[in-house]
């Protein structure tokens, strides 16, 4: 088994997974490890990073110094394929457009889908982070808690590989031993941002990034993830073996041909592929799942883009991994009698309760920085310290005037030089040039500090997208249409995070060039921008008050479970990846568990 | 995705510039930028540019003029050069922005079919026409004819990013936006990387971090204890 045409394809499968990112990457790499028979359907087209990836080549070897275009919205070198903020044929549409109610809408036509080029941070939800409404009386409770979500945490962390350490600070979760690997050495302007940010009460740690800085210990951890198993159990340890550590050059963005880094495609595929389980169809767009008499998932029905003829493909099980808001499509186009208003949407909640992550930011130049001698800082391709959110108490005191926290991810100054030149600030209202541009551009490189507010987001009733009733695509399947609305918890979250950093830059020695509009509006990024838009399918105790139960399973379909961030009941300021992995990977158990007592 | 064809400013435009500037005033009235219709142009062979897709290849290298025509003409290109050279001269440490193929590298920014590179594209050869027309008012010579003492005298009363003379802030715009371009294209390039001090982009066995005597010198040493 491998990859396929739709033609080849067998007359019936264990699992259909819909999408190869890191949700349908984690559930087809647990099912297939496991003895079941999967077929994955990608909508985008093959992909190999060993042969793909832009490992070495500078900015001056790409097309406009590699900065972003309307073809690569992130620059030359990123590792999206066929995809961005707009994808050729395949559009989306907003109910508005006015400042703060647009939605925009990031995908990836590839195999391995968003993995591919993520940052790779890795955080883990802490337990009020389930628990949401519990603590603050907002939003919703996840069915579930972080004591259900933990021993996954800890499997997928050995499985992809992520650095990091324990803080032990609140709702920061420690992993258990063995699971992470050692941090890398800070940067001298990620010292200094520690430092003065201790200055402020603000803490600094080591991040936890999905990063190899050692290679894998394949003689234990095959044995852990795959008790009993002596088949996953070789088949893994013989592909750890294959991934080398980061050799400390190349940016993450660009994918991994040495495979140090996690994407889907370098870690999840290759073993599930390997147990000769795994079947994968690409360039197939899934269109609708279908249905018995009985109101079971029979299988999906996809269009073959190579072609542009449709297929069929029958399992016992449906896996939607597709992302969130596509899987939300893939339901909403899925209408039968019995389902008229979309499949699993009974509770008409598909399609509800869409956040993303708040974002806003802020930079600035130090001049302790200036005219330091030459440093090799590419490290780990990423960051290599952060600040998990620190006010807890003050915000459950109402003292902030928003409800929930956010993280700072630190980007200091020695990147390899892209199109843009930030390092050459004006000098008292003249545009520099000449020699003294020289000179500044020696003294100045390196010396700015960028800081990343990433915050969570409250889910509401105005935020999320349905089927565009006039606009399909150019296979002629119907769009997602936007709605889009921030709340003052957002807004002022956002604000919040400029104040923060626009003083943390003044403690640092800079100079902020204006001042952080007070207004959050002004300062926060448009919902999706960030990418890490969940919910839709959310989970919760009770069908009429979400799609999808504690198993990530569709109340309405026992066949048909939602594997990617669509099930999302919170989101946390925590990236969410590493939780969609941790969940994919306990609902393909539960999948295993159901199939096995023959319950479908 | 819209493919707009590139622009170029006709040596005309220019012309009508020159003569409908005041002559006699040191500082002349400069005619807006805004206010001269561009005259836009097929790409010289008459060939539609389109940008590079959703799926280039990565992994090759490219150089300006690979993925869709150059279109400055002999003379553009001259001034180009000159201008690139002015704003990144060589010196002690590294070459000057042209010998490096900065020049091409503007060629290729003002020649793409993308929106932003149509609209900031026009810009600049906007700005080099008007360059040219300022300097044949000034010095009966075109800019890249000037002596070097007549370009620097050009170049500092547009050097300001609010000059005094209101007329010429399309002209500082333009300035500051083609420093920034050269400095882009000088700056990714191997040799401005070294000039820089950018050091990476080599394998390493091990990350190391910063060297003590540097986290010392900052002040930063208790920092590196986690």
């Amino acid at each position: 088994m491998a990859f396929i045409t739709p033609a080849s394809a067998a007359d019936k499968y264990d699992v259909i997974v819909v999408g190869s990112g890191a949700a349908g990457g984690q559930a087809a790499y647990t099912l297939a490890m496991d003895g079941a028979r999967v077929l994955m359907i990608e909508a985008g087209r093959n992909y190999d990073p060993r042969s793909e990836t832009p490992m070495f080549q500078t900015n001056d070897a790409a097309p406009l110094r590699a900065v972003g275009t309307p073809d690569k919205a992130f620059g030359f070198y990123d590792a999206t394929v066929d995809g961005g903020w707009s994808v050729p044929g395949e559009p989306y549409t907003n109910a508005s457009m006015e400042h703060g109610r647009e939605f925009k809408w990031w995908r990836a036509r590839m195999l391995g889908g968003r993995t591919n080029h993520w940052g790779r941070i890795a955080l883990r939800n802490g337990p009020y982070d389930f628990k949401p409404r519990s603590r603050d009386g907002l939003g919703f409770d996840w069915p579930i808690s972080y004591e259900d979500v933990a021993p996954y945490y800890d499997k997928v962390e050995m499985l992809i590989g992520v650095y990091g350490s324990n803080s032990g600070l609140e709702n920061t979760p420690d992993s258990p031993d063995g699971c992470l690997l050692p941090t890398p050495k800070a940067r001298i302007g990620e010292l200094l941002v520690r430092q003065r940010g201790r200055r402020l009460g603000i803490p600094v740690i080591p991040i936890r990034r999905a990063v190899l800085t050692q290679p894998l210990d394949h003689r234990t951890i095959p044995a852990k993830l795959h008790p009993g198993n002596a088949k996953a159990q070789r088949v893994l340890a013989e592909d750890m073996q294959n991934r080398a550590a980061c050799f400390w050059a190349t940016a993450c963005g660009r994918g991994c041909s040495i495979r140090a880094n996690y994407q889907s495609t370098t870690v999840h595929l290759p073993p599930a592929l390997a147990t000769g389980n795994l079947d994968i169809v690409t360039n197939g767009m899934a269109r609708e799942v279908t249905l018995d008499p009985a109101g079971k998932a029979t299988g999906v029905a996809y269009i073959d883009k190579t072609t542009g003829l449709e297929h069929h493909a029958s399992a016992r099980a449906v896996v939607l991994a597709a992302s969130a808001c596509e899987t939300v499509r893939l339901l909403l186009n899925s209408k039968s009698n019995r389902f008229p208003n979309g499949l699993a949407n009974s509770s008409g909640l598909v399609g509800k309760y869409i956040m993303d992550t708040v974002g806003a930011d802020w930079g600035g130049q130090i001049p302790i920085l200036e005219n330091l001698p030459p440093l090799n800082e590419d490290g780990a391709g990423g960051e290599h310290v952060y600040t998990p959110w620190w006010l807890y108490k003050e915000q459950i005191a109402g003292k902030l005037g928003f409800a929930r926290g956010y993280h700072v991810e630190i980007g200091t100054g020695r990147g390899m030089p892209g199109g843009y030149a930030p390092y050459l600030p004006s000098s008292g209202g003249r545009t520099t040039y000449g020699a003294r541009l020289k000179q500044d551009a020696r003294r100045y490189y390196g010396s700015n500090v960028w800081l990343t507010g990433r915050g969570e987001m409250i889910p509401n009733a105005d935020s999320f997208c349905e089927i565009d009733p006039k606009v399909v695509d150019k296979w002629g399947i119907p769009v997602l249409r936007f709605h889009w609305k921030w709340s003052e918890h957002e807004i002022r979250q956002a604000a919040h995070m400029q104040r923060t950093f626009a003083d943390w830059i003044v403690a640092m020695g800079g100079t902020n060039r204006k001042e952080p509009d007070p207004d959050g509006r002004k300062g926060i990024e448009p919902g999706g921008s960030i990418i890490h838009e969940v919910g839709g399918t959310i989970m919760g105790a009770a069908p009429a008050t979400s799609v999808t139960n504690s198993w990530s399973q569709a109340w309405d379909v026992k066949n048909l479970f939602v594997a990617d961030g669509g099930v999302f009941a919170s989101n946390a300021d925590k990236n969410p990846t590493l939780t969609i992995m941790a969940l994919a990977w306990r609902t393909a158990d539960r999948i295993l568990d159901q199939m096995r007592k023959g319950n479908f | 995705m819209n493919t707009p064809e590139p622009i170029r400013i006709d040596r005309r435009v220019a012309i009508k510039w020159m003569l409908t500037a005041s002559a006699g005033a040191m500082l002349i009235r400069t005619p807006s930028f805004g206010g001269v219709a561009p005259e836009t142009a097929a790409s010289a062979a008459g060939r539609p540019a389109t940008g590079y897709g959703t799926d280039p290849d990565l992994v090759k290298g490219y150089k300006p003029g690979d993925l869709w025509p150059l279109t400055f003409t002999a003379a553009q290109r001259r001034e180009a050069a000159a201008l690139c050279d002015i704003m990144i001269p060589a010196d002690d440490h590294s070459p000057s922005a042209s010998a490096v193929g900065v020049t091409d590298f503007i060629d290729e920014f003002v020649s793409a079919p993308y929106p932003d590179n149509v609209r900031d594209g026009k810009k600049i050869v906007d700005g080099l026409a008007w360059l040219d027309a300022e300097s044949t008012r000034r010095f009966g010579a075109v800019f890249a004819d000037a002596s070097a003492g007549q370009q620097a005298s050009l170049c500092d009363d547009i050097a300001p990013e609010e000059p005094a003379n209101p007329d010429l802030k399309a002209a500082a715009d333009f300035f500051k936006r083609y420093r920034n371009l050269v400095a882009s294209g000088f700056y990714t390039t191997p040799v401005g990387m070294k000039d820089i001090g950018y050091v990476g982009n080599v394998p390493l066995a091990r990350f190391e971090g910063p060297p003590a005597d540097l986290v010392e010198r900052l002040g930063l040493t208790d920092e590196v204890k986690w």
